[in-house]
């Protein structure tokens, strides 16, 4: 793939825990030429390295459909779940109950979110579930040849020339609303946004949503439709200059912005997000804010992209179980086991 | 029903010349929501006190208020704590079903009812008790909004008078029921005594039925089988335990929660070494499980049939992709919603082979609290063992019902954690390994868990077609290999169950075989035929599925072997005959389908019936 090469030849050779570019990489992607997909695995190679994440303590998890064929194009040092339909933000959620000092990525579709999976999305997002969740958004099936998805829009048509007479699910307006704290939305062809967006998201501690439009070539590219190279090209709204400084950097002024043009975001992990803004009104930290404009959007078919909402102080589910520092999963005998004295109290209680 | 509809043709009641002492059912027929279920769990404890062997089943309705229950509390001197199907000392506190209830007994039983309810009218070969309960309880209660609520503890007392049941020990009772509440605890005594007084200078005693204090109840506990579940399942090391409220198990759920809120929580830190998550529903709940038992929790999930057929594709994901997890399954009267306060061994083979393909999931299957709390904790060991989900088949009648039972045995065996590489394994392979290689030959391969810091350790679990180091696979000669491994890895899955308990006798042609429930009823009925009928019975009760080799040894030896099932497809048999077929033609059913607790009578009957006794 001409891009991944571009980026080996780029890359420096290890990132600052001495990894080389290998680790992150995966398996020679099945996924048609030109799918949007590939570039966003692309950009997931390219951000953990840079990041300097260990991918030993990374999950990578996913339901089913093209987009969750993915998680096997990258990462190969991480333990990976490729698990049902729709549901794996369950396995997610269980998975950093049991440690929940790993970092979890899942890569789910818009059929797996938000049509059979909508339940088990809206409920991580409730919970705050520590994830980084990516909705490789096609509005279609394309596993199962090109069927419309519930994020297709109104009037949208099949390669068939049929139309889509429903209106679409917004997931990140769902995101917003339930819970999610992070909220964003990218395109799959836009290499420097979507990167920084994804740095951003892997810095934030909670359930962080970022919806990226990825084309499929295959059944969903042609004219009419409205998740399409060319129609996300023509219009999608940015509504930030997105720069990301990641916490073993050390942060530049590098130019004066007029007051109030740009927002901070100090992430959790003490790196800096900074907004520059290109719609002077929008704070990506209102959630009514974030609501309204994404309504506006969806009356004008725009595609808005950027940071849509970010919340760095809600407790994570993991934090709010109060769990113990030790993961549940590496926990001993000694610790599992309550002493016989806490049976015998309870046998007397019975008796 | 009319009261006119008396039944002259019945003998009319003589004051009894033998005493029934220590063997008889009381049956309380009230309006659920009525605080009747505090009155009965203080008779319970009472009779429980005085060392008379008792149970008590609720036999409730899908309501929380207004509709019929009933609470049946079965004494035994001999200690058979079954269900018995006749009743012998009715209580009749519900004008909607007091006709009925009357009607349906015996001759020469009791009746303790509401004066105005005039039930004597309908039959004269029953001993009355006319109880005006409402005079009685203003009496002793001022406050009219109250008087609904103690209402029913008045019965506990005039049964304590008709019945010599030690009122210190209803007392003790009523303090231990309102432990934090103890204005309630003054108020209710103060209606007990009352019944009691009001029945000791108003009511001649007319039947057979007594109590008295015996020895039966050494070192014992009252428990029902869900907390008894539940804290195996804590002192089994259960550090994940996602659920959806569902009757009968959403009681073992919340009992481990409150086991665990007090035994596992570090004192230091004040941080919990488990996770409880009550989940959106059933396919996120065995999600969350199946998660958390692949990433190294030692996780669980509790349910009951509309659960477990949810959880099927989840249920299949997790045997094809071998991942460790607990099922607790807490039976009720399927199919559909059904009957959902009512028991059953419906699930039975749902759970077996549950989700498409072939698939086959290792049940435990307890019949006693003891069992409840041992399997509870033994399951995580099984599933860990064999990577691979393991359900614990309990039911409504052992999970809701309060059971006599010995005092648990603290775990005399450390946790197993079964095949898991470590950082320093990975090392010593030199990388060298897969997720799917039969390295022992027992089918059980080795597996690491996420979070393992060594560059070779990762794996990706998929429910899609694998070779032996879990890459995608659709070659015939993987998919073929793969399968065949599993099947040996269950096919020694019975080394780690629990054996079968046999009873066997020189004399015995005819045998039973039971799971569950089954085995109170099942020891009533074996009784009942050698007593009654001179006709000596063996036993067999299976624990485990699959069945172990003593089971199929011993089905060889008898020539008919009743198999008892709570369904009415022979479910267990089916499951039998699935596994022996060379010896199928030994097995016939015994089934009952109603939804109450099994009784002895119902199997006697039947076996009487083919062996022509």
């Amino acid at each position: 793939m001409s891009t991944a090469t571009a980026t080996r030849a780029k890359a420096p050779v290890s990132n600052r825990i001495g990894l080389g570019l290998e680790p992150y990489r995966g398996l020679k992607t099945t996924l048609c030429a030109g799918c949007g997909h590939n570039s966003i695995s692309e950009r997931i190679v390219e951000c953990f390295f840079e990041m300097g994440i260990d991918p030993t303590q990374v999950i990578k998890l996913s339901g089913i459909g093209c987009s969750s064929k993915s998680p096997a194009y990258f990462l190969s040092m991480s333990h990976g779940f490729n698990s049902v339909h729709g549901r794996m933000p369950a396995v997610a959620t269980g998975a950093m109950l049991a440690n929940k000092q790993l970092l979890a990525l899942g890569v789910s579709g818009d059929g797996d979110t938000a049509s059979i999976g909508l339940g088990q999305f809206v409920h991580m997002m409730r919970r705050n579930v520590p994830i980084v969740y990516i909705i490789e958004d096609n509005g279609c099936y394309g596993l199962t040849k090109g069927q419309f998805s519930a994020t297709a829009n109104l009037g949208s048509t099949a390669k068939s020339g049929i139309a889509n007479d429903l209106p679409p699910i917004d997931t990140c307006g769902l995101a917003v609303q339930l819970g999610a704290t992070f909220v964003a939305r990218s395109f799959s062809g836009d290499k420097k946004q979507l990167q920084s967006i994804l740095k951003a998201a892997l810095a934030h501690r909670g359930t962080a949503v970022l919806d990226v439009v990825s084309p499929c070539v295959t059944f969903n590219d042609h004219v009419g439709s409205t998740k399409s190279y060319k129609y996300v090209r023509e219009n999608k709204v940015p509504l930030q200059s997105i720069g990301f400084v990641p916490h073993f950097e050390e942060i530049h002024l590098q130019e004066d912005f007029a007051p109030g043009t740009v927002h901070e975001v100090e992430m959790h992990d003490g790196s800096m997000l900074r907004l520059e803004k290109l719609e002077e009104d929008y704070d990506p930290t209102s959630r009514l804010t974030a609501l309204d404009r994404i309504e506006l959007a969806t009356e004008q078919g725009q595609i808005l992209t950027g940071v849509l909402y970010v919340s760095t102080d809600q407790p994570s589910f993991t934090e709010i179980l109060n769990l113990d520092d030790v993961p549940l999963a590496q926990l001993g005998q000694d610790r599992l086991r309550p002493p016989k004295s806490a049976l015998d109290t309870v046998m007397e209680e019975l008796a | 029903m009319q009261a006119v509809n008396a039944s002259p043709s019945r003998e009319p009641v003589t004051v009894p010349e033998i005493e029934v002492v220590n063997d008889f059912s009381i049956h309380v027929a009230t309006v659920n929501g009525s605080g009747s279920q505090s009155s009965n769990l203080v008779l319970l404890r009472a009779l429980f006190e005085m060392g008379i062997p008792v149970s008590g089943k609720n036999l409730f309705p899908s309501n929380i208020a207004g509709l019929p229950t009933w609470y049946t509390i079965r004494a035994s001197k001999f200690g058979f704590t079954g269900r018995k199907k006749e009743v012998d000392f009715l209580v009749a506190m519900n004008p909607q079903t007091a006709h009925e209830d009357v009607q349906s007994l015996e001759p020469g039983r009791a009746v303790v009812y509401d004066e105005p309810l005039g039930l004597d009218a309908l039959r004269n070969d029953l001993s009355f008790y006319p109880v005006p309960f409402d005079p009685i309880t203003a009496a002793v209660c001022p406050q009219p909004k109250l008087r609904k609520l103690v209402r029913n503890m008045v019965y506990d007392g005039v049964l304590a008078a008709l019945l010599d049941i030690e009122m210190e020990e209803i007392r003790k009772g009523i303090e231990k029921q309102f432990a934090t509440k103890p204005k309630a605890a003054e108020l209710n005594w103060n209606a007990a005594r009352a019944g009691f007084d009001w029945a000791s200078e108003n009511l001649a005693k007319r039947d057979p039925y007594r109590l008295e204090r015996m020895d039966g109840n050494k070192g014992k506990i009252i428990v029902e089988g869900n907390a008894a579940a539940a804290l195996g399942a804590v002192f089994g090391g259960v550090s994940v335990i996602t659920w959806y409220p569902i009757t009968p198990s959403s009681s073992l759920a919340e009992a481990a929660q409150g086991y665990l809120n007090r035994f596992r929580i570090d004192e230091s830190t004040g941080k919990a070494t488990f996770a409880v998550v009550q989940a959106e529903d059933e396919l996120a709940s065995i999600g969350m499980a199946i998660g958390a038992g692949w990433a190294g929790a030692r996780a669980m999930t509790t349910t009951a049939g509309p659960g477990v057929s949810l959880m099927s594709e989840f249920v299949g994901l997790a045997h094809f992709a071998e991942i460790p997890v607990v099922l607790i399954d807490v039976q009720r009267m399927g199919p559909s919603t059904g009957l959902p306060t009512r028991t059953s061994q419906g699930d039975f083979l749902s759970a077996a082979t549950l989700s498409h393909g072939d698939t086959f999931h290792p049940m435990l299957i307890p019949a006693t609290p003891e069992e409840c709390f041992e399997f509870g904790a033994k399951a995580f060991d099984v599933a860990e063992r064999l990577q691979t989900p393991v359900f614990v088949m309990l039911d409504l009648d052992l999970g809701m019902n309060y059971w006599t039972a010995d005092k648990f045995d603290y775990p005399d065996w450390d946790i197993d954690r079964g095949k898991v590489l470590s950082e320093e394994d990975i090392e010593r392979l030199q990388g060298d390994w897969g997720r799917y290689r039969d390295v022992d030959g027992d089918g059980i391969a080795y597996r690491t868990t996420p979070g393992n810091r060594h560059p070779q350790a990762a794996y990706f679990a998929r429910g899609t077609g694998h070779d032996e180091d879990a890459n995608y696979s659709e070659r015939e000669g993987d998919w073929i290999r793969n399968m065949d491994r599993i099947q040996k890895k269950m096919a020694g899955a019975r080394k780690w169950l629990p054996e079968p308990v046999i009873e066997d006798g020189p004399k015995a042609r005819v045998a039973l075989v039971a799971a569950g429930t089954s085995h109170e009823a099942v020891r009533e009925a074996r009784s009942q035929l050698r007593l009654e009928y001179g006709f000596e019975t063996a036993y067999c009760r299976v624990r485990g599925w699959p069945f172990s080799h003593a089971t199929e040894k011993f089905i060889a030896e008898h020539d008919h072997v009743y198999v008892v099932d709570q369904n009415r497809d022979g479910q267990l048999r089916t499951l039998l005959r699935r596994q022996f077929p060379a010896i199928h033609d030994h097995l016939r059913s015994v089934c009952y389908y109603g939804g109450m607790p099994l009784d002895a009578r119902t199997i006697t009957d039947a076996i009487v019936e083919r062996e022509e006794l």
